[in-house]
Formats: C-alpha cells, structure tokens, sequence
C-alpha cells in the first residue's frame, strides 16, 4: 500500500531528487551550450583580437562576415569554400559507390576473398592512419598530382582511395534486411545487381543517406591530409585550412573574429545535416552493434 | 566444377597443350578454349608486364639492395665556366619504384595462377561436351552471380594503391636510414634493426622520450575510453529516467556541440583556454583567481585539460549510442533484480553495466583504437607541449602526434615508420587480449 501511494504522489525525498537531477542537467547543458554561445558571439564581436578584457563583446557588428565573404587578397575564403565544394561533391559521389558496394558484397555475396578481406580491414585499422601519408603524398608526386590544380585531384583520390575499408556501419545495416526478399527476387528472375539497386538500396534509405552525408563532410573537416598535400599552394587550400591559418601567429589578430563567423558559417550547415542524420547514426550503430 | 579443387600442378600435369602453353604464354589456354577476347586481353597484360619489368622493372629491384650509390654530383665544366651538376640517384625514389615492382610481380603471379587455372576448367568443359561460357554469359555474369567482382574492384584497387602500398613503404622506410639525422635525406641504405634498438633502449635519448609517450598515451587512452563511456552512459540514464522532464531539450543541448564540426570546437577550446583566454578571463572577472591558469604549460594540467576537454567533447557522443541500446535492455532483468530487493547501485552494476559492456565490447575496442590514434584532440589543443628543451616529443604528445611531428616536422622518417610499426603493434596485443577476454567473444549467448 505505501508504495503505491508513493508512486502516484511523489514523496518528499523523491521531489528533493528530482530537484536536484534538473539542476545538475541544467549546469552541464551550460557547460555543453557555453562555448558554442561564446564563439557565435565572438563572430559577431566589433573589437578585433583573439583575446579581450571582457567575456562578451563590447560592441557587435556583422561586418566580421562582410570581411569574411568579400576579402579576397590575404585569405581568400570563397575560393577555398568552392575548392572544398568541389572536392567534396566528386569525393561524396566516388565514396559512396565505393562503400555501398563493398557493404552489399560483403553482406550479400559469398566468395573466398570475403572473409580475408574483412580481416585486412581490421588490420589495416589498425595502423595509424598518418603513418600512410607521407607514403601517399610520395605516391601522388609520382603521378604528379601533387602542383597547381591537379592538387585537387589529389585530394579528392585520397579522401575516396579508402573508403572501401570503412564498411561495417552500412553492411550491419544490409544485414538486417531480411534475405527472403532477396531470394523472393532472385525466384521472379532478377539478378544480383537489379536486387542491389532495385530492392536493397531503396530499403536502405537511412544508411544510403548516412553515407552520402559523412562523406561529404569529410572534406570540410579534415585539414591535416589537405594541409601536407597543398603546403603552401594558397590557391588549392580547403576551408580546414583556411580556417586553420586564420589562427596562425601572423593572422590571428586580424582574423580572430573572422575565424569564429567561418567556423559558424561551416558549423550550420554541418549542423543541421547531423540532426537530421543523427538518427540513422544510431539505427546504423545498433545494427553493426548487434551484427 | 565444384567436386574437385583445381590445382596449378594437376592444371599443368593434366593440361593439354593450350593449357601447359598457358603457363608460358599467358592467356593461350583461353584462346585455345574459345574464349578469345579474355585470351587476347590476358595476353596484352603479358606484354605489358614484360615491356615495364624490361623498361624499369628490373632495374627498380636490381637498386632495391644497395637503394643507390651515386650522391649529386657537382663538376667544374673548364669550357662553359659553370659548375655542372649530375644527377645522383634518390634513395626514396627507388624504394617506392622497387616496392611497386614487387607489387607488379605479386599481381602478375595472381593472374597467372588464376588464368591457368581457368584454362584448365574450360579444358575440362570442353572436354565434357560443355558449354563454353561466351563473353556475354560472362558479362552477365558480372552483374549476377560474381557481382562482387565487379563491385569491389575499384575499392580494392584504392586500398592497394594508397594504403597497402604505402604502408609496406612505411615499414620498408623503418629499417632504413632514411632521416635529416646525419644529412640522409637524399641518400640513404639499409640499416636492419637499429632504428628499432635505438627507440626500445630506455637509456638513449629517443627510448626515453618513446617510453614516456608510451606510457602517456596509454593513461589517456584508458582514461579517455572509459571515462567517456561510464560519464556517457550515466547522462543517458539521467536524461532517460522516468521523472526527468523535457527529455528531448536536454538531448538536443548535448548533441548540438557535435554538430560542431571537432576541429573547429577543438581550436575554439584552445584559445579559450590560452593565457589570456576567455576562460581565464571570466574566472578574473568574478574574482576567483588572480593570476591566469596555465593550462597549456604545466604538464600536469594540460594532460588534465585535455582529458576534459575530450569528456566535452566525446560525452554526447556516447550518450547518444548507448540511449537506444539502453532501452533495449529486458525490462524483467531489472524487475526481477527489485523483486531480489537490489538497490538503484546494485542494479547498475550487477545488470546495466554487464549488458552494455557485453553489447558494446566491440564499439570499446573501436573507440580504445580510434583513441590511442586520436590525432585532433592532442595536435589541436596542446599541440602536445609543453615540450622540453633537446625532445622531439612534447609531455602530452601520443605515439600518433609524435609519429607526425618526426615525419613532417623533423624529417626522421626511418624514425617515425619504427613508431608507426610500435604503435600497431600496441594495438595489436590490446584488441586481441581484450576481445578474447571480453564475454561477447567467450560467451556469445550471455544476454540472448
């Protein structure tokens, strides 16, 4: 009886708990929420300067995106913004391809090399992933796709070369698609590749989107591939990079609000294709979890 | 087909004459057996391969032993008053085209297996009164049943090219003496073990400074993977409890700072926490401190900060991939567990804890891996200072930042190929002991 009394009316202690519960969340959102608040604040901060007397800005202005957008002589922010598209649009095409059919093959297809090949992936992840670039960028010279323009070229083949080891998300996905209907499929006379792009993509929506989205990320945020394979080529920098010299000792007092209206500018986009994205994050994780 | 395994021996012993010429002339089996374009196409990849092996093959791996001799040299030509100088050879230059060379041959000795092996099939078909397959059944073929062939080749291709390639290029490069150390950048040759020696040896310079980041990057690894895991699972857990309201507000406050893109929180943290950074500003401003922290600049603290700043950054995260798996837990553990009389602590780690990690083992070894390689944390926060005075390695570099800084900045690329190798090998023995004693590999039934 006292139980139930206590699960319909909250007793004393429980509401304390409660209480408290709410407050510790309310104090870690603020220190989750803070830093964020703090940098689009800063982007729009009238005095220049990484570092100020205040913790909010004295004046605000919007002239830091003004600067940003137009300034084209120092740091050339719309031609690093459309090599990075550029870069990313071929990379998103090439990876995507490369990773969903690896995933169907090694979901689906049964073949000798399978079993080897899923372990060479686990080794190769193995290996620190930096270790490679220096060989790759040797490699790259030696296809000389390492000057002027074709340094785009590099980058896209280095951000989609890979691609293919990164399959598990996706394959724990195709693995739970029943293979009835497959075989369903198969009966009514398709073949393997009409049940691949008829039957299994089209299910697939969530995951097909998750990939398509994480590899056309990728570019806009990596910046140490990007910064070893264009050194001091200014023209082929990406935003990463671009965003990455604004803070150099040189620039930093200038650009500092600069960086941070970049970094807003990038981060909401990014932003709203990973709340949209998340949830497919998590169904494809449970999946390859579980697989 | 399938009632015997063919083997080259049996192929070559049982052959006919197309078959045997196969071994020789490469695709003549498949002409022989009807299958003329896939002979021909065999047969220009033979061609190919002896013309490149002729043009530079086999000079490639004749350099491969001695990685070349000639330095750049300078000659005074007396007629045009200049200096001339002759190109020497580059050490560099020759490992890659030798590593690629015995690539090539690797390649070429698959195919070669493979093509005659196949001859000997067809043989057999036409031996039996078969059909041979024509080149549209074969190309249907690829669309149906060996779909994974036409599929995977071009990923594979990639990973070959530009990760399995340079990778064996990277550990032929440990075993070399291929460093700014001692002016062997254009020039160098086999060294055998001695990059290995000199980074194991705890009482040289370099051994000292790689057991210290060792042992650094381990702690933060441990430190790193399971605080974020234990922190993460417990905000899920407050957020999923019954009487906490406006579930999906507190959600969404945590995961927009992942979508934050990681470098860019990571550089903004940096600067926060400089000097005179915000940090340090607000905390003068409300009078709690006089002088500024140091957190990039005492040991102690960086490591501590940075520790921090990855819970901030890797709590969402978390906290976003076990919700789902939490909810998944059967609900009659948990009652069965308050019939017993087990209190809220007890439940957690007689129930909740086992089953996550029991589900989860393999994202926890994922993440100790991605850890131990954590690039942008330590290069964009401390940029692994503060360093002292004569080390390449700064107090709170991992193997990883460190391996960049002896390549990129410093040039020692035998030196950080040997630590590249080290820290795969770490990787290794952590991720084999752990998932053999995990409960998801003893017991796979457990929770089922």
């Amino acid at each position: 009886m006292d139980t139930q009394v206590a699960k319909n009316k909250l007793s004393p202690r429980r509401r304390v708990i409660n209480l408290l519960v709410h407050a510790l969340l309310a104090v870690l959102a603020l220190i989750w929420v803070l830093p964020i608040v703090w940098i689009v604040l800063t982007s729009f901060r009238a005095e220049p300067g990484a570092y100020t007397k205040t913790f909010l800005p004295q004046g605000y202005t919007l002239n830091n995106y003004v600067k940003l957008l137009t300034d084209r002589n120092v740091l050339n922010f719309p031609r690093m913004f459309n090599n990075t598209l550029i870069i990313s649009i071929f990379s998103c095409t090439i990876s995507t391809f490369f990773v969903l059919s690896v995933a169907y093959s090694l979901s689906r297809m049964r073949f000798g090399f399978r079993k080897p090949y899923m372990n060479l992936a686990m080794i190769l992840g193995l290996f620190p992933g930096f270790m490679t670039m220096v060989a790759q960028y040797f490699i790259l010279k030696a296809m000389g796709l390492t000057e002027g323009s074709s340094i785009r070229i590099g980058l896209i083949v280095v951000y989609c070369a890979c691609t293919g080891l990164g399959f598990q998300i996706s394959k724990g996905f195709f693995d739970t698609i029943p293979r009835s209907i497959d075989e369903a499929a198969v009966m009514d006379g398709a073949t393997q590749w009409q049940v691949f792009t008829r039957i299994t993509l089209p299910l697939s929506k969530p995951i097909v989107i998750y990939t398509v989205m994480t590899s056309f990320m990728a570019p806009w945020v990596d910046f140490i591939f990007a910064k070893v394979l264009c050194r001091a080529n200014a023209s082929q920098f990406t935003v990463a990079i671009g965003l990455w010299n604004m803070l150099q000792k040189e620039y930093i007092y200038q650009w500092y609000t600069c960086f941070a209206a970049g970094a807003v500018l990038i981060s909401i986009p990014i932003a709203i294709l990973f709340l949209y994205m998340q949830q497919f994050y998590v169904e494809g994780m449970s999946g390859a979890v579980k697989g | 087909m399938k009632e015997e395994r063919i083997t080259i021996g049996r192929a070559l012993k049982e052959g006919d004459l197309f078959t045997r010429l196969s071994a020789l002339i490469m695709g003549a089996g498949l002409l022989g057996h009807r299958q003329m374009l896939k002979g021909i196409l065999v047969f220009l990849i033979e061609v190919a391969f002896c013309l490149y092996m002729i043009m530079s093959g086999f000079h490639s791996l004749a350099q491969l032993p001695s990685l070349g001799t000639e330095a750049q040299g300078k000659v005074w030509n007396e007629a045009k008053q200049i200096y001339e100088y002759s190109t020497g050879d580059n050490s560099q230059q020759i490992l890659l085209a030798g590593v690629v060379a015995c690539f090539v041959i690797a390649a070429i000795a698959v195919l070669w297996v493979l093509q005659l092996r196949h001859s000997y099939a067809l043989q057999r078909m036409v031996e039996r009164g078969e059909k041979v397959p024509t080149l549209r059944d074969d190309i249907a073929s690829l669309f149906n049943g060996n779909l994974h062939i036409t599929l995977m080749s071009l990923p594979c291709l990639g990973i070959l090219v530009f990760n399995v390639v340079p990778l064996v290029y990277m550990i032929t490069m440990a075993f070399t003496t291929y460093s700014k150390e001692g002016g062997h950048l254009v020039l160098f040759d086999w060294d055998g073990l001695n990059q290995f020696v000199r980074v194991l040896n705890m009482n040289g310079n370099v051994g000292r400074q790689f057991w210290h980041v060792l042992a650094w990057t381990v702690t933060w690894a441990v430190f790193a993977t399971f605080l974020n895991y234990i922190l993460g699972m417990a905000l899920a857990m407050v957020i999923n409890r019954k009487d906490t309201k406006a579930k999906g507000f507190w959600r969404f406050c945590f995961v927009l700072s992942i979508a934050v893109p990681q470098f860019v929180t990571l550089m903004i943290m940096n600067i926060m926490l400089q000097p005179s950074g915000a940090v340090n500003v607000l905390l003068q401003n409300l009078g709690l401190i006089t002088e500024p922290i140091p957190f990039w600049t005492n040991t102690m603290l960086a490591r501590v900060t940075i520790i921090g700043i990855n819970l901030w950054v890797g709590i969402p995260y978390t906290m976003l991939q076990v919700t789902g798996i939490l909810q998944n837990i059967p609900a009659e553990l948990y009652e069965a567990a308050k019939m017993d009389g087990a209190g809220p602590v007890r439940i957690f780690f007689k129930i909740t804890l086992p089953y996550m990690l029991f589900v989860t083992m393999p994202y926890l070894i994922s993440s100790f891996v991605g850890n131990i390689n954590n690039f942008n944390v330590i290069y964009l926060l401390s940029g692994g200072g503060p360093t002292r005075v004569g080390d390449t390695a700064g107090q709170t570099d991992l193997l990883v930042t460190w391996l960049y800084k002896l390549t990129i900045d410093q040039q020692y690329y035998n030196l950080g190929a040997v630590i590249g190798i080290m820290t795969f090998v770490i990787l290794t023995v952590v991720t084999l002991v752990t998932y053999r004693n995990s409960s998801s590999y003893k017991n796979e039934e457990a929770f089922m």
